[in-house]
């Protein structure tokens, strides 16, 4: 029950950040990775099986009941703070351009790629 | 002593990052830390190259931990070689006056070895995902060498830049989870027992391909590419260097230790698909090389189409294809690096990097047109130049398995990567001037004496190609059969 649970509010959010990051907003475009990468955050601890089970700290020499598989955990934990640090860095580039052009519009970016020119051949960069 | 030996490809390059940022202030005393460091970091990986060449296979299990739950660095022959060859090339690329570019303001230098870190742990590590890990830091580095020099284009390759890594580490993490939810292991080895006999399981297939598909977004293979075009081109000459070296190679070689280390038993099924995607992303690239005329844009475009080449290679497979893999990469890395070097000299020079701006360079930059030609020379594959021997393994193995396809294509663009270079040769050193050309500033020692030290590796790779031949072979074999019994 609770694993279809989970599974579900994977694939929710996996939608929700798909359908945000293929935005041309740039910020709902970061936004939406984040969400993404939250999905798939998810799915690591879900990686170790849900399940009623006693924390895992077990005594030494004690044999064990059914302990949570703390690998996952550990895991999840490492990609929440990489994955909050590039959202992070990633909105504050989207603002940076906003601020630059005042439209945070993803098919506005022709700075890096110059667009050809009207005769075919190239654009030229700065 | 050996556990700290190990450590160094990421322990140097971080140590030196957080001095060079304590140093921030001082720009002379920090650019002498940072070339510091990079000569330590390549006295490290010479002497683990050196532990390395009889075949010994240093291992270390970080904290202790018993054998698969430990976080393993593994350094064998091609680890080492290639962890060899990026601290040649950091120290070449530092050497590089970086007038105005990123490697000139004070993040510059952190930022680099902080690359060189991520770099290093990515060669070095054992397990898939201390692997993530490792690739997240290379790009939260090279994200900020993008954008450090704060001009609009910069950031906006940055986005871009970032918007495809990302979704690339979100599917890697993803497959990471997936294969330790599948086998309860991250550890190569354990996981390459855990999967020996599920070369048909459709699940473990699927988690394969969803890992390397990711790898192949940090290689900047056929349809990923879109963000090595965007952002090399608006990057100053060493960064462009540094990133040649440390992006997608590093993605390569990781695909290339999926496919022969850890899943050996699902690289048949995904070799045919693999070597399509090659073919694409040969031929996409060097059609993107031959439309432009800009130096920058031209010389991205061959990255991506030379990625092409290393993936064929690694789709062959084997012993002889995981050589030529490995050989293309190095041959690559020192011959690509050093063109956009020369691309930054040039530039100086001429005073544009558009091709349609410059010209006549060949009059008055004898020396330079000679490296230029050298250089071309040998991504183009005129023997006995690197280029002919790294694309003749690749096109042998072809032949030998009768790929013949895929082999024509890649003579195809053998063909159509002479005629870029030849655009830029015609254009940049003969065609008269366009205008009275402007005063044109000099270039520094530091800029001829990276160049050279580039060209004569190149050089001496293509004139005496059999030792390291020989070596890559003994490599590729450690590789295709990892030590089936316990860890040591």
């Amino acid at each position: 029950m609770i694993e279809w649970a989970l599974a579900a509010c994977v694939a929710l959010v996996a939608a929700a950040g798909l359908y945000l990051a293929s935005s041309r907003d740039l910020v709902a475009m970061i936004v939406g990775l984040a969400l993404l990468g939250s999905a798939v955050n998810l799915f690591v601890f879900a990686a170790g099986r849900l399940g009623q089970a006693v924390p895992p700290i077990v005594e030494a020499g004690a044999a064990g009941a059914a302990v949570a598989n703390p690998v996952p955990q550990a895991l999840v934990l490492t990609a929440i703070v990489i994955g909050f640090a590039f959202a992070c860095f990633g909105i504050a580039l989207a603002l940076a351009l906003a601020a630059y052009d005042h439209r945070a519009d993803a098919d506005a970016l022709e700075q890096a790629e110059p667009p050809p020119r009207p005769d075919g051949d190239p654009g030229e960069l700065p | 002593m050996s556990s700290l030996l190990i450590a160094t490809p990421v322990l140097v390059p971080l140590f030196t990052a957080a001095l060079t940022v304590a140093l921030a202030r001082r720009p002379r005393r920090q650019r002498a830390a940072s070339a510091a460091g990079a000569l330590l970091l390549l006295l490290c990986c010479a002497a683990l190259l050196h532990d390395a060449i009889g075949g010994a296979v240093t291992t270390a299990r970080f904290g202790e931990w018993a054998a698969p739950f430990a976080i393993v660095f593994r350094i064998d022959r091609a680890a080492a070689l290639m962890l060899t060859v990026n601290a040649v090339l950091a120290l070449a690329v530092l050497a590089y006056p970086g007038r105005g570019g990123a490697l000139a303001t004070p993040f510059g230098p952190p930022l680099a070895h902080g690359l060189l870190a991520g770099a290093g742990g990515a060669y070095a590590t054992a397990d898939l995902f201390n692997l993530y890990v490792w690739f997240e830091i290379m790009l939260i580095a090279a994200l900020g060498l993008i954008v450090a020099g704060r001009k609009p284009a910069q950031l906006e390759a940055g986005l871009k830049y970032l918007v495809l890594n990302l979704f690339g580490t979100v599917v890697l993490l993803a497959a990471v989870a997936g294969l330790y939810g599948l086998t309860g292991q991250l550890n190569y080895e354990a996981l390459a027992r855990a999967l020996a006999g599920r070369g048909k399981d459709p699940l473990a297939l699927l988690l394969g391909a969803l890992l390397l598909l990711a790898l192949l977004i940090k290689a900047g293979a056929f349809p990923f590419l879109f963000w090595l075009p965007a952002a090399y081109p608006v990057l100053p000459a060493p960064v462009q260097a540094l990133f040649t070296a440390l992006s997608t190679k590093v993605g390569a070689y990781a695909l290339l230790r999926v496919l022969h280390d850890v899943f050996p038993a699902g690289a048949p099924a995904y070799s045919e698909a693999l070597g399509w995607i090659a073919a694409a992303t040969m031929v996409a690239g060097v059609m993107g090389a031959v439309y432009h005329y800009d130096l920058r844009r031209i010389l991205a475009f061959h990255s991506v189409s030379q990625m092409g080449y290393i993936l064929l290679a690694a789709a062959l497979g084997g012993v002889a294809g995981i050589a030529a893999a490995l050989f293309f990469s190095i041959h690559h890395i020192l011959v690509k690096a050093n063109l956009y070097l020369i691309a930054g000299m040039i530039a100086r020079r001429g005073g544009h990097h558009d091709l349609r701006r410059i010209g006549a360079l060949a009059h008055s930059d004898r020396a330079l047109a000679i490296l230029f030609a050298l250089s071309a020379a040998a991504l183009v594959g005129i023997p006995p130049l690197s280029g002919f021997w790294a694309k003749l393994l690749v096109l042998r193995e072809g032949f030998g398995q009768e790929r013949y396809l895929w082999t024509a294509l890649a003579l195809c663009t053998g063909a159509l990567t002479l005629l870029s270079m030849a655009k830029i040769w015609i254009e940049a050193f003969w065609k008269p001037h366009p205008a009275a050309p402007a005063v044109q500033a000099a270039y520094p020692p530091g800029a001829w004496a990276a160049c050279g030290l580039l060209s004569l590796l190149a050089l001496a790779m293509g004139l005496m190609p059999g030792p390291l031949i020989d070596f890559l072979y003994a490599a590729a074999g450690t590789m295709a059969a990892p030590p089936a019994g316990g860890a040591p």
